[in-house]
């Protein structure tokens, strides 16, 4: 409860302070009208060749291109941006302040930032999404919005988890970035389902970073492919992820020597 | 002469500094090759249930266009404009602007002198995707020499391309939003998101009457064995071409750049 109070302030205050710079928002239109033009055009020209990749068709396609896009948004505007802070925190022993306070430093690290601007990619997102269910032969019904929304919000959470364990690293390698850096790569990655991925690429997009649980799962439910036992794993992988990377955190926690040790 | 010598100085300079970053070096690699992969399984996937063809390339085809794109990819990293938005937001430029040597050679050199440690991080990389995906493509020996020869001034030709692109930010404090508009058309009409074979005949036009094709599809085409001799020639024709327009262009934007630009503190 305290927690979601302390979120709220936060948010407000990372609100306000990017709100005075209203031109940043015609530059994030038009960083994410590009990338949406042509992840577009990339579909487009996918389907100009066949009438389905690796069994996908073109609305099911623009379902998981509209669920990286928010996916993509809820990275960028809040866990991308609290990690690269908390990274500079380390870096320059201002972790101290995180520490001294009467939160969990964990809860108190993730929520402090918030890029308003990137939010534009929700609404994007969510209109490519809106689309290719419109588009869709099949029909979906309650159960399977239940599981995309549950399915969404375990993979994200996964995603989060994967985050603050590479970012709790900062603690012992101070210098995180270019993992960071390595994980915008694989972002890549999630714009089209994991299914037709190699082996190999698909085991690390599932169990290393998990994007097959945040962008495909989620998408395969509203596509009318998601099996029982797809839900089963991906519920109980958050509920380990959530549980290790609280460990990592931990563990890594300790070797922080402050500012001033 | 002098000129030489400044480059081959800058060029050791660079390199040392990027021996430093080797790990970070590696990763940044990684970034960038996860890239073409994603388009190689994409369109070997397509390729193979077509039938084994596409517009023109097979699958193999296709796997040999994207394990060549990485070198191409990895030698083509030039200065962005986003560094020009810093050197001229916060005044760094006067550094540059007192000495003798002209800030393009300045900038040429230390970026070439970056590749060595890129390249050597580029041959493991690139023989794991070759055992990867097994390409079936041979290339004889001419077309490989005449292949690196092109990575390189496919190099120095989009590495004006840049270059003078980051000048605008002497007239513009956003030559960054320029940027992403002009990555977006390279994307497109390079080679670099697909073949342009692959796109409407009208892009195709398009794309010959830009620098962006030479950057990226015609070294790559070299390689793979999309071109003969003939088509290889006029594929350095066209560098040169580029490479001397955009050249002069370079030297007459400079000139008013520098004229228009008074530094922070005066």
């Amino acid at each position: 409860m305290r927690a979601m109070r302390l979120l709220g302030t936060h948010w407000r205050i990372a609100a306000m302070n990017e709100l005075q710079y209203r031109a940043n928002f015609f530059v994030q239109l038009l960083h994410s009208g590009l990338s949406l033009v042509t992840g577009l055009i990339a579909i487009w020209l996918v389907f100009q060749y066949t009438p389905s990749l690796g069994g996908w068709s073109q609305p099911e396609l623009l379902i998981v291109m509209g669920i990286h896009i928010i996916v993509g948004a809820v990275l960028r505007s809040f866990i991308e941006p609290n990690m690269r802070r908390l990274m500079d925190d380390v870096e320059l022993g201002t972790f101290d302040y995180v520490m001294t306070k009467p939160v969990d430093p964990q809860i108190l690290a993730s929520i402090r930032e918030l890029r308003v601007w990137h939010l534009v990619d929700f609404v994007l997102g969510g209109l490519v999404l809106g689309y290719g269910m419109i588009q869709l032969s099949t029909t979906t019904s309650a159960l399977d919005v239940v599981a995309f929304g549950a399915t969404l919000l375990a993979g994200v959470l996964m995603v989060y988890c994967v985050w603050i364990m590479i970012t709790s690293t900062a603690f012992r390698v101070v210098r995180s970035q270019e993992v960071l850096n390595l994980f915008e790569g694989f972002y890549q990655t999630g714009r089209w389902p994991v299914t037709i991925y190699p082996v190999w690429l698909r085991g690390t997009l599932t169990f290393v970073i998990p994007l097959a649980f945040a962008i495909t799962v989620p998408a395969e439910a509203l596509s009318d492919r998601l099996s029982a036992a797809t839900v089963v794993l991906a519920m109980s992988f958050a509920v380990v992820i959530v549980v290790v990377s609280r460990a990592v955190w931990r563990m890594n926690l300790k070797h922080y020597s402050g500012a001033s040790a | 002469m002098r000129l030489a010598n400044a480059y081959w100085v800058q060029a050791r300079l660079g390199l040392q500094a990027q021996m430093q970053y080797r790990v970070a070096s590696l990763f940044s690699i990684l970034g960038f090759i996860i890239e073409p992969v994603v388009y190689l399984v994409v369109w070997r996937t397509i390729a193979t249930a077509q039938g084994g063809a596409i517009a023109g390339y097979t699958a193999d085809e296709f796997v040999a266009y994207y394990i060549a794109w990485t070198l191409v990819r990895v030698t083509n990293i030039g200065l962005t404009p986003y560094v020009w938005d810093g050197r001229i937001q916060q005044g760094r430029i006067n550094d540059h602007l007192t000495t003798p040597l002209h800030l393009f050679h300045r900038d040429l050199a230390s970026f070439a002198g970056w590749k060595p440690v890129w390249i050597a991080w580029w041959i493991p990389l690139a023989s794991l995707l070759v055992l990867v995906f097994q390409p079936q493509i041979r290339p004889s020996l001419w077309q490989i020499l005449a292949f690196f020869g092109a990575v390189i001034t496919g190099f120095v030709l989009r590495f004006i391309v840049l270059w003078v692109l980051g000048l605008t930010a002497f007239w513009t404090t956003r030559a960054s939003a320029l940027f992403e508009i002009v990555t977006t058309a390279e994307l497109l009409l390079s080679g670099r998101l697909v073949p342009l074979e692959l796109m409407p005949p009208w892009v195709q036009t398009l794309a010959n009457w830009l620098p962006f094709k030479w950057t990226f599809q015609g070294p790559i085409e070299v390689v793979i064995g999309k071109t003969d001799a003939a088509g290889t020639a006029a594929m350095f024709g066209y560098q040169f071409l580029w490479i001397a327009a955009l050249g002069v262009l370079t030297a007459v934007v400079w000139k008013r750049a520098i004229r228009r630009y008074s530094a922070v503190g005066s």
